[in-house]
Order: structure tokens, then C-alpha cells, then sequence
């Protein structure tokens, strides 16, 4: 087997990051959505900190200012999914249903 | 050199390099598996509780994916705060918007041995390891604490600006959750 690269870790983030924007595009669950940007977020995290890693023999304090973004994401992230899941119930509440489609009266 | 299993390879009596890497690059294979499969079951599974544990298994391929790059601190926090905080978080958003998900839900066979086999697994990973690690006669201290000290430097340092930002942001959304819980109620009381 090879020596693992940046790219196999850039590889992985990517095709996470590819499936999470797939869902969000292709699912119509509200709920479902929202995991699909948990994914972006996973995808664009692990690519972080391969960046990171990638420099760590050259400059080493790039591998921590990777990791404390990465952090600072994740706060984001959990901060986002506290909001998002409250309102996706609060919206289920009116409609009593995950439909986003029933939610586009602004359409017209 | 990536040293994924950096407990056991420090304690394994000098394991080769070249074993070592090998290790690693088969777990790099296992986790990215783990991940990226997880996330297509995000992407397809119709039931939202099995959507809801695909999940979970691809966050805990991420978490073995920072452990791969040394990011060890960020694996504990990706466990703590995504399998620990934002799954349950989730779980609650499913099972306040489906009532039918868990009535119809009921433990295979399949699912019981295979919950068993991850049981049995996790613990003889953890037994090995605690055997190996030859904690009885070792300081808690003296560990590999380097990374994560110049981590905590770093975020209380160079980026204490950003670090206080977000404290700020996370009370701001706190505020707010409970203004949007709140608000809903006294709604709901009025009609």
C-alpha cells in the first residue's frame, strides 16, 4: 500500500462534501436537509485539516490554525443546528409536515 | 509520520515504521469507508432514524479520519459535541416532527448481532489498549499533552479574538432558541 497524501484526505472531503450538496438538493425532508449541511460541514472540516497537516513539517503553526478553525466550525455548526432544528419543529408545528415545498407561498 | 495508533505503537516495544504506516494507511481505508458510505446512507435511506444513524457512523469516521492526521483533540470534540450534543439534538427534532418512525421501529435479529459484534469489538480495543498502555505505572502528565497544550496556547493567543467572538455567538443563539421556543408557546396558549 502507498504512503497516504494529502490528496487521499482532500479525496475523502470532497466526495462527503459532494453527497452533502447532493442531498440537499435531491431530499425533500427538512430534517434531512439540514444532515446534508452537517455533511458540507464534515467534508469542508476534514479538508481543513489536511491543509494543515500537509504543511506540518514546513510551518508547524499552520496545523493549529487549521485545527482552530475547524473548531471555530464546528461551534458555528453546533450553533446552526440549535436554530435550525428549532424552527424546522416550529414549522412542523404550523404545517405538520417536513415539505418544504409547502412553505413556498413567497413564490409568487 | 502518521501514527494513528500512537498509544499502542509507542507501547507495542518499538513496532516498525513500516508496520506503523501500513496500519495506518488500512485505517485511513476503514474510516474514509466508513464516512463516505455513511453519507450516501444519509443520502438515500427513507427511514429518517436510520438517516439519523448513518449519521452518527459518518461522523465517527471523520472523528477516525482527525485521529489519522494527529488532530486528536478535535476527534474527542468532534465525538463530544456531534455524537454527543448535535446527535441527540437531532434525534429530538425527528422525534418531535414523526410520531410513526418509532412506533413502526423494532430491533432486527441482524441489528442485535451486529450491535453486539461493535460492543464486543469496542471493548477488546479498549482492553488492549488499557493493557498495553501500561497505565498503572505512568504519570497522567507525561503522555504526548505537547499537541494539545500549543493548541490551547494558540486558541487563547493568537486567536483569543475569534475565540471570545464565538462565545459571543453562542449566547447570542442561545438567547434565541429560547426566544423561539418561548414565543411559540405563548401562541400556542392564545388560540
Amino acid at each position: 500500500m502507498t504512503e497516504l497524501t494529502l490528496e487521499h484526505y482532500l479525496a475523502v472531503g470532497t466526495i462527503m462534501f459532494a453527497i452533502g450538496v447532493i442531498g440537499f438538493m435531491a431530499r425533500r425532508n427538512l430534517i434531512i436537509m439540514f444532515l446534508s449541511t452537517e455533511l458540507m460541514f464534515q467534508g469542508i472540516a476534514i479538508d481543513l485539516i489536511a491543509f494543515g497537516r500537509y504543511r506540518l513539517t514546513s510551518n508547524p503553526e499552520v496545523f493549529f490554525a487549521s485545527q482552530a478553525f475547524v473548531i471555530f466550525v464546528l461551534v458555528v455548526a453546533a450553533a446552526e443546528a440549535a436554530l435550525a432544528l428549532g424552527l424546522v419543529v416550529l414549522l412542523f408545528r404550523q404545517k405538520q409536515t417536513l415539505d418544504p415545498q409547502a412553505w413556498q407561498e413567497l413564490k409568487n | 509520520m502518521n501514527t494513528t495508533l500512537a498509544i499502542l505503537a509507542q507501547n507495542s516495544a518499538g513496532a516498525p515504521d513500516g508496520a506503523t504506516a501500513l496500519i495506518n494507511t488500512a485505517l485511513f481505508y476503514v474510516f474514509a469507508a466508513m464516512a463516505v458510505g455513511s453519507a450516501i446512507g444519509v443520502m438515500v435511506s427513507r427511514n429518517i432514524v436510520r438517516t439519523a444513524v448513518c449519521l452518527l457512523m459518518a461522523l465517527l469516521g471523520v472523528a477516525g479520519l482527525y485521529l489519522g492526521m494527529h488532530a486528536e483533540f478535535l476527534a474527542a470534540v468532534q465525538l463530544v459535541v456531534y455524537a454527543g450534543g448535535t446527535l441527540v439534538l437531532i434525534i429530538f427534532g425527528v422525534m418531535l416532527t414523526n410520531n410513526s418512525t418509532f412506533q413502526l421501529y423494532r430491533p432486527k435479529r441482524l441489528e442485535v448481532v451486529v450491535g453486539s459484534g461493535l460492543v464486543a469489538m469496542l471493548a477488546t480495543v479498549l482492553i488492549t489498549a488499557i493493557l498495553r498502555s501500561g497505565m498503572a505505572d505512568r504519570v497522567v502528565t507525561s503522555g504526548n499533552t505537547y499537541a494539545i497544550q500549543t493548541l490551547g496556547e494558540a486558541l487563547l493567543g493568537d486567536y483569543l479574538v475569534p475565540f471570545e467572538l464565538i462565545s459571543v455567538l453562542l449566547l447570542a443563539v442561545m438567547i434565541g432558541a429560547a426566544y423561539l421556543a418561548k414565543g411559540r408557546r405563548r401562541e400556542g396558549e392564545g388560540q
